[in-house]
């Protein structure tokens, strides 16, 4: 028998050391332990979550979709330009996913059939008609969030965050969590530009150019589009500079007519960065070509001179400058009137390279630093008065007993405390709530023991086997409660977000330790009493 | 011994008429609501209904009105607003939109810089939620509360027998409808945090129910010459001192987390107390008069 509570003292005693030392991390105190102890033990604890801490967790939709349709758009200009060089002139449009091929005759069938497996026809009459196959189109939609992925872990390392989690959810979705972040709108931003970069030459020739109004305000772009739609060559589009005033700073909008086609994209880069204007003193990005965008940004520059060419990005025309010589050495810049932070940051997305296909954010939600201090101070002040008041009605109602309730609840939190920490669990506002929960429901076992004490000594037996009884009848009683809190943590975790998981973890981690403390905690206590002397009296 | 019951002798299984009367009315509320919710016109929070909420604390104190007026001047509509006086914060709701995700957030932020530009703000939390996945959570919750339900009737069925689980999960599934009824009579956000409140909740009366039933399925096996009526009553009467502890317990906790706990959880520690309340009823109330109602005969306790 003493051997018996021997050991489960031991036992107490090893696991609350083991919960303190991995709960430490979590204290002041860990700062102030010896060199080899910060180095050689935990020294994570407990994470919270992003709702305590603060940071951003955003969910974007990759549209694929759209991927496809790019690369629909790609395939027509090959088809044009394979078949050309085989002196055969067609048209090839693409909608969507689909490409119309004008004139048709069986030669050109075959050659499209030959060199474009993944194609599937629709069509063949008097014009051709095909498609992505649907094995390409799910092809480019899973790279496409591959790269997308890919991508935004590029920028994110970039722009520097500590511990970003980014990854990839169901098949089209990226979530993206960075705690601790100070400007989410620049951090969105960042993230969610697609960033094609293209260098497009301004069509001022034709004679529909000079017919677009000076400048519009923003939000009539589209007005102006329809209005010329149709007026405009087949092989040019209407996009828009933004210009603004510094003394008013009334933003306007500058139509320009470009070449559709793109003469040199931003996949042709290899550097960005930001440089200073020496004469007005305005952030700029320097951009650099590989040695293949070096060559074709001199023959464009060569052969177009007294021309302007449009730097785009995402379909806004950044500017137009003259091309005044044949440019080599490939170097180039980008101008915007930018503030340092977005030159910075679009130099960051030029390097990381542009997103495949444009991303929708599907959810944001960001937590301020403030609002998450708050959430823990007042987290800790509740959990506090909640269990000074357990404790209290405790020793008030079972007197002694209590005491010793009290002592299995504190025995509780810690090594809650503990397992939470050892296993680097992450600590959400609903999870606070959980482990307050927990408290509330720790003594239950206590409770539901003590009642049967009671009963027990009620019949008149010896407090001794008062004691021991209570412990076996409640036993399942306690099980089976415990089994079914179990059960609805278990179905919260797993259909939970992040916060909600958090509760799940705090709850059942809360229950499962409570059987622990309940069973092993106060019965080794009361069967310390018991050993020292025959109690004559029970204090419960 | 402080005992707050003494040895009662209360007739619990007598009242049933009267507790299913009250039990009938709460539920068939929290059926309404739960129609509300699924033809969306409750008031559903921006995790379910998609939307924007966007959260600012203030320097100076700030007129709700004028807030109104500015938000409204800049054509915002279907917005409200709720705010926290003592520490000049402000909740600006917006319901779904047919605007892009984060462009409601830049209008607001937009407007209330032009029109409050002396007193300065900053953001306590942003939540856009875009419709897809507001969908998703609503059936996400719609599912774990099922599976959540099921997976209580399963195993009370394997430790007790069916009948009782029928009857602990009518009475679980009672606690969860009364309390979302009576939120929604309250006109409070059905949202996440609520779900998780009311899945908390079926764990705690469940509990409760089942500590009934074990001295229940105890008594069936000694007092073998009493009726099942009596039986259940002497088992109510035995382990009510512990109901009402136990409840006592984490109606304190639940108090500290709404006065001590932060506006987050407010809404969150309200459903506690009420679930508390209403599942310490439904386990001496409910449970019990159902496993009465459904087996006639003499319910066979299994073994432990």
């Amino acid at each position: 028998m003493r051997k018996n509570i021997l050991f489960r003292l031991i036992l107490i005693a090893v696991t609350v050391i083991i919960a303190v030392i991995f709960f430490l991390p979590n204290t002041p105190i860990f700062k102030y332990m010896p060199e080899w102890w910060r180095q050689n033990m935990p020294d994570k604890g407990i994470i919270f979550g992003l709702d305590l801490q603060g940071g951003l967790h955003l969910v974007f939709e990759v549209e694929g979709d759209k991927a496809a349709e790019i690369t629909a758009a790609r395939y027509a200009a090959k088809i044009k330009e394979m078949l050309s060089r085989k002196k055969l002139n067609v048209e090839a449009v693409s909608s969507g996913v689909q490409i119309t091929i004008t004139p048709a005759n069986s030669q050109i069938k075959k050659e499209i059939e030959d060199n474009f497996p993944n194609l599937a026809p629709v069509e063949s009459g008097s014009t051709l008609v095909y498609k992505l196959s649907d094995k390409e189109v799910q092809r480019i939609k899973d790279t496409a969030a591959d790269q997308a992925l890919e991508t935004i872990r590029n920028r994110i390392d970039q722009f520097g965050v500590s511990e970003p989690t980014i990854h990839r959810q169901g098949a089209n979705e990226i979530v993206v969590q960075l705690p601790g972040v100070k400007d989410p709108k620049r951090a969105i931003e960042l993230i969610g530009k697609t960033a094609q970069l293209e260098f497009k030459l301004v069509d001022d020739e034709a004679k529909i150019a000079a017919e677009l109004p000076q400048s519009v305000a923003p939000g009539e772009e589209e007005k102006v589009i329809q209005e010329f739609a149709g007026r405009i060559p087949e092989d040019t589009e209407i996009l828009f500079e933004k210009k603004v005033n510094k003394e008013t700073g009334v933003i306007r909008k500058i139509p320009i007519l470009l070449k559709k086609q793109a003469s040199l994209t931003g996949d042709l880069l290899s550097d960005a960065k930001v440089n200073l204007d020496s004469k007005y003193s305005e952030p700029y990005v320097s951009i650099s070509f590989n040695s293949f965008g070096a060559k074709v940004f001199e023959e464009l520059t060569g052969a177009n001179v007294g021309k302007r060419l449009a730097i785009v990005l995402d379909n806004t025309v950044y500017s137009a400058p003259v091309i005044k010589d044949r440019i080599a050495g490939g170097n180039a810049m980008i101008e915007g009137r930018f503030t340092m932070e977005e030159a910075k940051d679009l130099s960051i997305v030029l390097r990381a390279g542009a997103l495949p296909a444009p991303l929708k954010m599907l959810q944001n939600v960001t937590v301020g630093p403030s609002l998450g201090r708050d959430s823990i101070e007042a987290g800790k002040l509740a959990g506090i008065i909640g269990t000074i008041a357990v404790a209290l009605f405790m020793i008030f109602y079972y007197k002694l007993s209590g005491l010793i309730a009290d002592f299995a609840l504190l025995l509780n939190i810690i090594l809650l405390l503990g397992a939470m920490a050892s296993l680097n669990a992450t600590l959400t506002l609903p999870g606070i709530a959980g482990i307050i929960l927990a408290i509330g429901m720790a003594v239950d076992s206590n409770v539901l023991m003590f009642e049967r004490m009671r009963d027990e000594l009620r019949a008149g037996k010896t407090p001794r086997a008062a004691v021991d009884s209570g412990y076996k009848k409640a036993f399942w009683t306690i099980f089976d409660s415990h089994v079914t809190t179990l059960i609805t943590a278990a179905v919260l975790f797993q259909f939970g977000t992040g916060p909600i998981k958090g509760f799940a973890v705090t709850l059942s981690l809360g229950v499962s330790i409570n059987l622990f403390t309940a069973l092993i905690g106060t019965k080794s206590i009361f069967d310390i009493i018991n050993t020292k002397r025959e109690l004559k009296h029970l204090s419960i | 011994m402080i005992e707050i019951i003494k040895n009662t002798k209360i007739d619990f299984l007598g009242k049933r008429k009267i507790a299913f009367i009250l039990s009938g009315i709460l539920s068939i509320i929290g059926i309404i609501a739960i129609i509300q919710i699924a033809t969306g016109k409750a008031n559903l929070g921006i995790d379910f209904a998609g939307g924007t909420a966007i959260q600012f604390k203030f320097e100076k104190p700030i007129q709700l009105h004028a807030i109104r007026m500015a938000l409204e001047g800049a054509g915002l509509k279907d917005f409200d607003l709720q705010d926290l006086p003592t520490e000049n914060k402000i909740l600006i709701r917006v319901k779904k939109t047919e605007i892009t995700l984060g462009q409601v957030s830049e209008l607001i932020t937009n407007t209330l810089n032009q029109n409050f530009p002396d007193n300065k703000y900053v953001i306590d939390s942003t939540t856009e939620i875009g419709p897809k996945v507001g969908g998703r959570l609503r059936a996400d919750a719609a599912q774990a509360v099922a599976v959540a339900i099921i997976g209580i009737l399963i195993y009370v069925a394997f430790r007790f027998q069916f009948k009782f689980g029928v009857g602990a999960t009518i009475a679980t599934f009672h606690d969860v409808l009364a309390v979302l009824g009576i939120f929604f009579i309250l006109g409070k956000e059905i949202n996440l945090i609520l779900i998780t409140a009311l899945l908390t909740i079926a764990g705690y009366s469940l509990t409760d129910t089942v500590v009934v039933f074990d001295r229940i399925r105890e008594n069936l096996k000694m007092r073998q010459k009493e009726t099942v009526e009596a039986i259940m009553n002497i088992s109510i009467n035995e382990v009510l001192s512990r109901t009402i502890v136990t409840s006592l317990t984490v109606l304190f906790t639940s108090f500290a987390l709404f006065f001590f706990g932060g506006e987050v959880l407010h809404d969150f520690s309200l459903a506690m107390i009420l679930g508390v309340c209403v599942g310490t009823y439904s386990s001496v109330f409910v449970a019990s008069p159902i496993v009465l109602l459904w087996g006639g005969k003499r319910p066979f306790a299994k073994k432990k």
